[in-house]
């Protein structure tokens, strides 16, 4: 049976003078993973906050599983599970009263939460630390049983915000498969980032926000697509000759582009596949040694560098003002 | 997990949900012993600082004093402890717990609610602690069995009380040192601006009207009376609707300023 899943339509919001989504449209299905990709403050973490309830947009409208976000909030609750950008979880209960306080919150009878919480201290890998206070935990431990505790009401939409943001790689790895393991079972995931892997490894649809509005749409694969050609990639062996190499590869970029230096790889989009052999002599001619030559698709990063013009780590942290703005705002 | 197993509470049980917010906190003694200590000492402290400090120059003798001080004492205690229900949930606002908590189908006034049930627990021990500690000293109750006992439940009214203000400053505050400043600027003067220590007429013109007009006054004399056996009647009355007062004006704004608190 077809069920609805997340629907938002001309989603905007304001704290005080920051206009933090202006305008946002998107519709998830179900048991999929739909990405909210964008840089710091591009509106992510507003939207996640409407669609769990928690603030009211100023206007236009978002369903969740049929329900309307403001007018039937109630109901909206009875259906997500949200783990935020910090992981929200008692540091001063157990891992085990954590979940357990969860499950008596949501109205499980004292044995079935008990039952539940090991249940899920257990598929978390937390056993051993279930009767550990949380603040003995590592970042690691703290973010599963963030997302353990979101799970206690087996909700059918789960909002992950920034789940792995200051996570080392192996952590998460882990959190992703858990939430590949999710969906398989049915559940739908609103996941936002600004990791652009992230959003390619596990969306299904993505939307790309900047500055509160959509600025693209679709799969990680259309998406790639649509900004086409080649990306070439070079690392000079003596990082001093960065700038040159930088000189040498502009002479390949497509239309209107420049290269760009991240660390000690050189990077531009290329017109036609012909430029890497010509690059090859022309690094030569220059006497440029490098470590490293690619040629690869466009990576989201490209994507969005193409799509905005400027690479998603340029970004202010707006999010962090529109926080201090809607804090100092009188209630 | 593919087939929806959902709980669905028929109705929010406002009851179940406060009672486990509130064992929540209390949990956090246990997780963090140093609170019963403070809880313990913290009173202890003022008792005997106050009873031996200042009690030979105020009442001639430490003896006299006590009997006189320690339902101002055991007042000024309850103001303070209160500030545990601000810090609690300035930091549960901090660490996005709140986050959490509203995003789940749980009464709105729960956490607040839980969080002022379980600092109901900690008055009741500061009552315990320092009235037992109080008449090992040698205090004594004057005003027999049913005013020992209408003065401590006034007590705890009062303190109970006191959480809602305190809640509102926990709430409205940024961060927890604003939730110290504001406490204390306000407590501060509150609890020794009245007949806490000294009666109010020793006090300039202007102070002692303050004091005077002070519902921790009003609320230390009606102890006073209910323990030693003094006049009841006038200080119990305005008392209560002191207490009526600052209920009528803090629960809501304390509600109401946790809904809207982005």
């Amino acid at each position: 049976m077809e069920r609805s899943a997340i629907e938002a339509e001309g989603l905007a919001k304001s704290f005080g003078k920051v206009r933090a989504l202006d305008g946002i449209d998107m519709v998830a299905g179900e048991s999929t993973v739909f990405g909210l990709l964008g840089p710091n403050g591009a509106g992510k973490t507003t939207a996640i906050r409407i669609l769990s309830t928690l603030i009211k947009p100023d206007a236009g409208r978002a369903s969740v599983g049929g329900f309307d976000v403001v007018r039937h909030p109630e109901e909206v609750r009875r259906l997500i599970g949200l783990t935020g950008q910090y992981a929200a979880v008692d540091e001063l209960l157990s891992g085990k009263e954590n979940l357990y306080m969860i499950g008596r919150l949501l109205g499980l009878p004292s044995r079935e939460s008990r039952r539940r919480a090991v249940e899920l201290l257990d598929s978390f890998d937390l056993s051993d630390a279930a009767a550990k206070l949380v603040k003995e935990y590592s970042g690691g431990m703290r973010r599963r049983l963030d997302l353990a505790a979101s799970l206690v009401g087996r909700p059918r939409f789960l909002y992950l915000d920034e789940p792995t943001t200051g996570l080392d790689p192996r952590s998460r790895r882990e959190l992703w498969g858990m939430i590949r393991g999710l969906v398989a079972e049915g559940t739908t995931v609103l996941l936002t980032t600004q990791y652009l892997e992230e959003a390619d490894q596990l969306a299904d649809e993505i939307v790309v926000i900047d500055h509160g509005r959509v600025i693209a749409a679709g799969t990680p694969a259309d998406l790639k697509t649509r900004v086409g050609g080649q990306v070439l990639q070079a690392q000079p062996a003596d990082p001093a000759e960065l700038a040159l190499t930088e000189r040498v590869l502009a002479e390949f970029a497509a239309d209107g582009e420049d290269p760009y230096t991240d660390g000690q790889l050189v990077t531009v989009r290329i017109a036609d596949r012909s430029a890497l052999g010509r690059a090859i002599r022309r690094l030569d001619e220059e006497g440029i040694e490098v470590d490293d030559l690619s040629l690869r698709r466009p990576s989201l990063d490209e994507v969005f560098l193409a799509i905005t013009g400027h690479l998603a780590e340029e970004e202010p942290d707006l999010e962090q003002t529109t926080d201090a703005t809607s804090e100092r705002s009188p209630a | 997990m593919s087939t929806v197993t959902l709980t669905q509470p028929g109705r929010t049980n406002v009851i179940t949900n406060t009672l486990t917010i509130a064992r929540r906190n209390l949990l956090h003694i246990k997780a963090n012993p140093e609170q019963l200590v403070e809880m313990s000492i913290q009173p202890l402290m003022f008792l005997v600082l106050f009873v031996y400090v200042f009690g030979g120059a105020i009442a001639g003798s430490s003896r006299e004093f006590l009997q006189f001080a320690l339902p101002g004492i055991l007042i000024q205690g309850l103001s303070f402890t209160p500030f545990t229900t601000a810090l609690g949930l300035n930091s549960d606002f901090q660490r996005g717990l709140i986050d959490r908590f509203r995003s789940l189908p749980i009464a709105r006034s729960a956490v607040v609610g839980g969080r002022i049930t379980a600092d109901g627990v900690r008055i009741a021990w500061s009552i315990l602690i320092m009235v037992g500690f109080g008449v090992a000293l040698g205090f004594r109750f004057e005003g027999g069995a049913a005013g020992a006992f209408g003065g401590l439940l006034l007590a705890a009214a009062f303190g109970l009380t006191m959480c809602w203000p305190m809640a509102f400053i926990g709430i409205a505050a940024r961060a927890p040192e604003s939730v110290n400043t504001w406490g204390f600027m306000i407590i501060l003067p509150l609890t020794f601006a009245s007949s806490a220590f000294v009666v109010p007429e020793t006090m300039p013109g202007w102070l002692e009207a303050f004091a005077n007009v002070n519902p921790v006054t009003h609320v230390i004399d009606a102890t006073r009376g209910l323990m030693l056996g003094g006049p009841v009647a006038g200080p119990v009355v305005r008392s209560l609707i002191w207490l009526a007062i600052i209920q009528a004006i803090f629960v809501p704004l304390a509600i109401s300023k946790y809904r809207r608190r982005v």
